[in-house]
């Protein structure tokens, strides 16, 4: 069904079909819009979800963590310092392996007081064992939430999925929207470990360094299985709904000197700007980094790599390019745009590539080279 | 109801790795036996963390879901709720120690209570960070020594049942580890009512208080008849204060009685002393009057 829809109102759409049982939120900009969204869902009787207003983000994921354990669909959604407030129950969801869901809506973190666009909240939450995803339309917003359950609750992933998507240039922009009847796409959850009072377990116990080591160990295990996971519901989405999307999705690549990596909607931005470069006769290609966690193989060999980061780690650089320089053994012109929301243009990206300097880092809008 | 009246079914296991004398699990025993088999614990960050016993073992013989320290009553929100959802009545019971309810997990309590989770929040006190070592919490009473208050603490206990009775609960008790009968009848009386309810449990700790294990109980009796801990519910905002505080407001013993035998109160400044004593006197005094004309 076609209609035209803001990333938020796409999210809140997708988490309607998936159907989870509990929705546990807290509002903050930009992401409140899809809480505010499924709140009437449920109140108006569209969605027969439990919906828990918690007093705090913390709360959020901590009773989402409560309801998931029970064997339930459980989704949650937050940003910026909302994020960040429930670090302690992020680490908590992924190492009990629940597949909770989570739209985080990517914002700047204070001080000072900033609404605006920056991926370094989700970045702050690499570590934790959660897949994350970055899309770059509303449409691609709807899409990949359905696929977030299906791929979080399958059992060699069971592991949480935050799906990010840029504050205000994404969540509140308007896009023509296809929904799917997802029918069978996102099988009933059975969660192995649910709590079960007839079976009784115990759960987060002391846990020696031996089992500790191991559960810390299983949890990558299922991390490198869900790359697997990940193509098999992209395929299936693809072959039943007709749209597919990838780890990466490239533009203009396969003859490309040049390759421009972005995520979220500049990595969407991007192929305007390989379009101008293209027909100014330089062979550039454009890659944007869809799944971050887990970690895509990118097809970069022999080429030069021009990196945008909407993040940064003080003291160390661009996180996305150091991941990239880990991975590859490359050297790459790292870019830092776009923090707090910044406006950044595809002439500003087709000029990244055009006076790149390889090996050094570029604070767009700032002071040129570092 | 008589003790023995108790169902014999034992839900923690003979192999717990609580210290000698410790109260909190003899209360939690009672607890569960109220409870039942269908029931679900959440257990923050306290004592009881650690008496379950080391993966893959367990004492407990009901499922207990351990979760972050401030995350207890949250947690227990999404379990009811699900488990609503799924209509299914299994108990869900945070059993939390003072430091993850006066303090660290007051809020997410607060916002359980007032979202109106269908649950019981059970307190056990053993006044100070008991799994840490003994530090201060806010449940520390005025002059007690802890770790970090190794002079005596300088300030009053958190009035947390004040605290939990400004959210308007349908039931809220007081109960103490010395007394197990009265902690069952109200355990079970509290989980027949829908939405959040509270008790908060004495609950006395040999090598914090710094007592001989043998005394658990007897330091337990002492605090109430001493009137220091008063046990009574709060029903529909009704005060009924329970019989062994009842017996013991009519002529309490010498406070003294009850701190003499405890370390942590050894050599309390005379200030201190009296200050405990002054409020001891008017808490008394107030609940005898709420009760008499509520």
């Amino acid at each position: 069904m076609k209609k035209i829809a803001t990333g938020n109102k796409a999210i809140a759409e997708a988490v309607k079909q998936a159907l989870p049982n509990v929705v546990a939120a807290y509002p903050i900009t930009p992401q409140t819009e899809i809480v505010e969204t499924i709140a009437d869902y449920v109140t108006s009787g569209q969605m027969k979800s439990r919906y828990i207003p918690v007093e705090s983000e913390h709360s959020a994921m901590a009773a989402c963590i409560g309801a998931s354990i029970t064997g339930v669909r459980t989704f949650t959604a937050t940003s910026a310092h909302g994020l960040l407030y429930m670090h302690e129950m992020t680490n908590w969801a992924a190492g009990a392996r629940l597949p909770i869901v989570m739209a985080n809506v990517n914002r700047s973190l204070g001080p000072g007081w900033n609404i605006w666009a920056e991926h370094t909240d989700a970045m702050q939450e690499r570590d934790t064992g959660w897949l994350q995803v970055y899309v770059s339309t509303v449409q691609e917003a709807y899409d990949t939430t359905l696929m977030a359950f299906r791929i979080a609750e399958h059992n060699d992933v069971l592991l949480p999925v935050m799906v990010n998507l840029d504050g205000f240039s994404l969540s509140h922009i308007m896009q023509p929207l296809d929904t799917v009847e997802p029918g069978d796409f996102i099988p009933p959850i059975h969660l192995p470990h649910a709590i079960d009072t007839k079976n009784p377990t115990g759960y987060g116990g002391l846990t020696g360094p031996d089992q500790h080591f191991r559960f810390r160990w299983e949890i990558e295990h299922s991390m490198r299985d869900a790359v697997k996971v990940i193509a098999a519901t992209e395929k299936d989405f693809a072959e039943r709904f007709g749209r597919s999307y990838g780890p990466t999705e490239n533009y203009r690549c396969e003859d490309a000197d040049v390759v421009l990596i972005a995520m979220g909607t500049f990595g969407k931005e991007a192929e305007v700007a390989i379009d101008i470069l293209r027909e100014e006769g330089i062979k550039a290609g454009s890659m944007r980094l869809r799944w971050f966690r887990p970690f895509p193989n990118l097809d970069i060999a022999g080429k030069e790599v021009v990196v945008i980061d909407r993040d940064y780690s003080f003291g160390y650089g661009g996180i996305v390019a150091h991941e990239i320089m880990a991975k590859n053994q490359c050297e790459v012109y790292s870019v830092i745009a776009g923090l707090g929301g910044q406006e950044v243009t595809y002439d500003d990206m087709a000029a990244f590539v055009r006076t790149r300097r390889m090996g050094e880092e570029f604070w767009f809008g700032v002071s040129g080279h570092v | 109801m008589i003790i023995a009246e108790i169902p014999k079914e034992e839900y923690i296991k003979k192999c717990t790795s609580a210290c000698a004398g410790c109260s909190s699990s003899l209360t939690l025993r009672y607890v569960l036996k109220a409870a039942g088999p269908d029931t679900v614990l959440v257990v923050p960050a306290c004592c009881t963390s650690v008496i379950q016993g080391i993966y893959p073992n367990t004492a407990m013989n009901v499922p207990v879901y351990n979760v972050a320290f401030a995350a207890a009553a949250a947690c227990a929100s999404g379990m009811s709720e699900a488990f609503s959802g799924m209509g299914r009545k299994t108990h869900v019971i945070v059993y939390a120690g003072d430091g993850g309810t006066l303090d660290i997990g007051i809020q997410s309590m607060s916002g359980a209570f007032e979202r109106g989770t269908d649950f019981l929040y059970i307190c056990y006190d053993n006044e100070a960070y008991g799994n840490t070592g003994m530090q201060r919490s806010g449940a520390t009473p005025l002059g007690a020594k802890t770790t970090t208050t190794p002079t005596g603490k300088t300030v009053e206990k958190k009035d947390i049942d004040a605290i939990a009775a400004a959210h308007h609960l349908e039931y809220m008790a007081t109960a103490c580890s010395a007394y197990p009968l009265d902690i069952y009848k109200k355990v079970a009386k509290a989980l027949t009512f829908r939405g959040p309810t509270f008790i908060h449990i004495l609950a006395p700790c040999p090598p914090g208080w710094r007592y001989p294990t043998e005394k658990t109980i007897e330091i337990g009796k002492l605090a109430v008849k001493s009137g220091m801990w008063v046990l009574y519910e709060r029903e529909h905002g009704k005060l009924t204060i329970s019989p062994p505080s009842k017996a013991a407001m009519k002529k309490p013993i010498p406070l003294e009685d009850y701190l003499t035998p405890q370390g942590r109160f050894a050599g309390i400044n005379p200030q201190s002393l009296e200050t405990l004593k002054q409020h001891l006197t008017a808490n008394l005094k107030k609940l005898a009057v709420e009760e008499a004309e509520p």
